[in-house]
């Protein structure tokens, strides 16, 4: 299944600093109460939990994903992404109810990668829940001001000679990467170039 | 509601609205970029106050809001990257100055 295949080549990328520090706090203490109260009471099964956790994550970023393939293929609508991300994004189907959007794209001479130090801003519509880490305050605090070694911890290296330009999305816009093509896939269908496509290579710390 | 003030490619100033006016409770200019000079690279728009809507006000007056971008070497005095890497981040108007 490719939930199974991406998710897998996820946890592989960023296990190494995943570090969840809410479990206990109150709130996920009272959605597991209910969770579970709601499973007893017959109302779903843990199996209908899982599925629906499932699919909110495979749905969720293969939005952004199928946005930077067709942007990949089709110039009028990359311009069209660049000039308008949110707006591009509605014509595919996905809709950020108003929240503005800004696709900032990967070149030879520029990699980005996005943070929120504030808490964990995030575009959910086009890249789904948030991976842990990213809520980590390790992560918020330190890719604003060491991203390369972060960077790094990721695997991914960034030449000396290419900047790397970190977006902190505190206010009101959500970020999206567009990561470079990767040679080599000229053949390729716009749905094989989204398969492509990975989470962490739309949040800016993976290339492809 | 706020004009907009500053256009891509002015050199900005962020405030320190703490200091200077004794501003508390929600702030979303991290402490990390008050002080500090920076380019506008865009206007993203005018949005509510996030310091009123922080407290279920109205967030009037809306403020401009702008993308800055930073040399990071100058923001971290420890910065072990290259020299050209940056940081961008949204500023509202109300905590820029020009510079």
């Amino acid at each position: 299944m490719s939930h199974d295949d991406h998710h897998h080549h996820h946890h592989s990328d960023h296990d190494a600093i995943e570090a969840p520090d809410t479990s206990n706090s109150d709130t996920a203490l009272l959605a597991d109460a209910l969770r579970l109260v709601l499973i007893d009471k017959g109302v779903f099964s843990a199996h209908d939990v899982q599925d629906q956790l499932s699919l909110m994550d495979t749905r969720s970023d293969r939005n952004g994903a199928a946005m930077v393939a067709r942007a990949w293929v089709d110039a009028d609508y990359r311009a069209a992404m660049m000039a308008d991300s949110a707006a591009a994004a509605k014509t595919l189907g996905y809709d950020t109810k108003g929240t503005p959007l800004v696709v900032l794209e990967n070149t030879n001479d520029v990699h980005n990668v996005i943070v929120c130090t504030l808490c964990s801003c995030y575009p959910v519509t086009l890249l789904g829940p948030s991976p842990e880490w990213y809520k980590s305050k390790a992560y918020r605090a330190r890719v604003v001001r060491d991203p390369r070694s972060v960077l790094r911890e990721f695997g991914t290296d960034i030449a000396a000679d290419r900047e790397v330009r970190v977006h902190d999305s505190t206010a009101d816009m959500r970020y999206m990467i567009m990561p470079q093509r990767p040679e080599g896939t000229a053949g390729l269908s716009e749905a094989e170039l989204a398969s492509l496509i990975t989470r962490n290579g739309l949040i800016g710390v993976a290339e492809l | 509601m706020s004009v907009a003030h500053f256009a891509v490619g002015d050199r900005v100033q962020v405030r320190n609205l703490e200091v200077e006016e004794g501003l508390a409770g929600h702030m979303r200019a991290p402490v990390y970029c008050r002080g500090f000079t920076g380019e506008i690279e865009r206007f993203c728009g005018i949005f509510g106050n996030p310091e009123s809507l922080a407290y279920g006000r109205d967030g009037q007056p809306a403020q401009p809001l702008y993308r800055v971008r930073f040399r990071q070497i100058e923001l971290w005095p420890d910065y072990r990257g290259a020299a050209a890497d940056t940081l961008e981040i949204e500023v509202y108007q109300h905590w820029l100055k020009a510079s």
